[in-house]
């Protein structure tokens, strides 16, 4: 009998989880789709109105443009994102003098964050004082308005994510030092130059944290809110989905509206995720003989 | 094709490593630099073409005006108390679901893993709008209760995965010998697990930091009292007025900046470690 409830024991431990998952999310998640079909301000009763909103999104050009605006970031900045970054990892896994101070200049970015670096941001790309435009008129060049221009406020948000590439390569060094040296060595006895190096064994070892970059970075750009919500843009020219949300929800309250968003934001998210899952076994390349088990936390410790 | 010698080779590769570390990390300092340099200018060198890097006057009044214009110590206040018990909440309570995961064997533990592993994934952008009317239905509205709760049921997935994977790296042996003494498994947890996942919990202390300290969308969807305000929505309101004056502005920004820097240059082997490991980024 005392051994029956000892086996349960462990469910103690856990309990705060369960507890949080019934109450946090498997229950807000039945309630959000049934929100996702009414008319609901959540101040009067909830009247159920069917696919309603999902119909009216799509002809919401609102909706469509904010999709739009997110879709192109995405495709720029993602792609951008994974190439600074990987670069950065390569160049500062050299050993020379004085790396650990590029390092963490480099990485800067991945601790400053917030409002304050959207503000940054905003004073940088300002078009008749900012730093941008001024360094870009030593070149000859009269910079755009930046955050003003429907043409140009894409760019400014792929540029600021290409800023931030410094704050990810971390995981790539992390992975670049995992790779066993054996491999170039034998490579460079068969005569290997650095670019068929990088293509064969560089590439492949690192095809896990590219993978698994690649997937935080879609929901991430899916879900840009901070500096999308502070710097704007080009009036909703350049709204992003989760502001476009946000706007619904906390100052609209259309909370069923808000709710379909949320759900088609979801599929969206679930689709390109499985998408990129599908495809992995085509160039994600696991080489579980060659990392001994768990010991990768111990060699860490040496940088 | 003229052929070089490896060590000129070798030499040609370290200038260009060089050229390409100077300037990418420039790129990457030069705007953090420029806003030190804006939040000691006064309004008109601010508008000064060329501009000056290093203004011929400090004018340390626009840190004044950043702790005056907006209430910044209210703010600061109500951030830290945010951020303190979100903190505990997170580290302690993941810690504890880690130790349930990583050290008991019990019915239907894997699927609890898995089910774990997938709220990962999940966009909490589902869930937002119906715990939003859920807090609301509660009057929780303008409190902050809404921001720290949640911590204390499950902290985050995430820190629980790191931490029951860390958890798996310490010996069966201890504890053993523990049990045989008659130590509960709470006490191990206590007196065993936590001492030793020290690294461990620094890093997640410091990622559930700079969750709580840089969140804007959780004090804007529950705090609408101007009293209640954290500091980044204080920014944000800054933001707001009328006629953006850059000094104050960059000042404020800065001070709202500085204890994470401070954390971060202090306690950086655990960042960079925990970053390594997680991929999780601000």
């Amino acid at each position: 009998m005392k051994k029956n409830i000892k086996k349960y024991e462990g469910y103690i431990f856990i309990l705060p989880w369960i507890l949080g998952f019934f109450i946090f999310t498997i229950f807000p998640i039945g309630f959000a789709f049934y929100i996702g079909f009414t008319d609901w301000n959540s101040f009067t009763e909830p009247k159920f109105i069917g696919l309603d909103n999902y119909i009216s999104l799509f002809k919401d050009p609102n909706f469509l443009n904010s999709l739009k605006v997110t879709v192109i970031y995405a495709a720029f900045a993602i792609p951008l994102g994974i190439v600074s970054s990987l670069l950065i990892a390569v160049i500062v896994n050299v050993k020379v003098k004085g790396i650990y101070l590029f390092r963490t200049a480099l990485y800067l970015p991945a601790v400053v964050s917030g409002v304050s670096i959207a503000l940054l941001w905003r004073w940088i790309l300002d078009p008749d004082y900012g730093l941008i435009n001024f360094l870009l008129s030593y070149i000859g060049i009269s910079g755009p308005n930046w955050l003003g221009d429907p043409a140009w406020v894409l760019p400014s948000y792929v540029m600021m994510a290409i800023w931030g590439a410094g704050g990810g390569m971390l995981t790539y060094l992390a992975g670049l030092q995992d790779i066993p040296r054996s491999l170039y060595e034998s490579a460079e006895i068969d005569g290997a130059g650095w670019w068929t190096k990088f293509r064969h064994i560089t590439l492949p070892m690192l095809s896990p944290v590219i993978f698994y970059n690649l997937v935080m970075g879609i929901i991430g750009a899916f879900r840009k809110f901070n500096d999308a919500y502070i710097i704007g843009g080009a009036g909703n020219q350049a709204q992003f989905y989760m502001v476009y949300l946000y706007e619904n929800a906390f100052n609209f309250y259309k909370m069923g509206y808000a709710t379909a968003m949320a759900w088609i934001l979801f599929i969206i998210i679930l689709l390109l995720t499985l998408l990129v899952f599908k495809t992995s076994p085509l160039w994600v390349f696991y080489s579980g003989e060659l990392e001994n088990g768990k010991k990768k936390k111990t060699k860490n410790k040496s940088r | 094709m003229p052929s070089l010698t490896i060590t000129q080779r070798k030499r040609i590769q370290t200038i260009f490593v060089y050229l390409f570390l100077i300037v990418s990390s420039t790129a990457t300092v030069l705007p953090l630099l420029w806003m030190i340099s804006t939040s000691l200018k006064s309004g008109s060198v601010i508008f000064q073409i060329p501009p000056q890097w290093f203004p011929d006057s400090l004018h340390w009044e626009n840190y004044q005006r950043a702790i005056t214009d907006i209430p910044f110590f209210l703010y600061l206040k109500n951030t830290v108390i945010i951020t303190f018990f979100r903190m505990i909440a997170e580290v302690f309570v993941s810690a504890l679901v880690a130790y349930g995961f990583a050290r008991f064997d019990f019915p239907g533990k894997n699927i609890w893993f898995m089910i774990l592993l997938s709220t990962i994934m999940l966009p909490g952008e589902i869930t937002m709008i119906p715990v939003f009317i859920m807090f609301s239905k509660l009057g929780w509205i303008n409190t902050f209760k809404p921001l720290i709760v949640p911590a204390f049921f499950g902290g985050q997935a995430v820190f629980v995965f790191l931490l029951r994977q860390f958890f798996l790296t310490i010996p069966r042996e201890l504890e053993e010998a523990a049990l045989m003494d008659g130590a509960s498994r709470w006490q191990i947890f206590y007196k065993i697990f936590l001492p030793l996942s020290k690294p461990a919990l620094v890093t997640i202390a410091l990622f559930s930091f700079q969750g709580s300290w840089n969140d804007l969308l959780g004090p804007l969807m529950y705090l609408n009292d101007s009293n209640k305000f954290t500091l980044q929505l204080g920014l944000a309101m800054f933001n707001g007025m009328t006629k953006v004056e850059w000094g104050p502005l960059m000042a404020a920004s800065l001070l709202v900046l500085l204890p994470t820097l401070v954390l971060f240059f202090s306690l950086q082997k655990y960042f960079v470690e925990g970053i390594s490991i997680t991929g999780i980024k601000g």
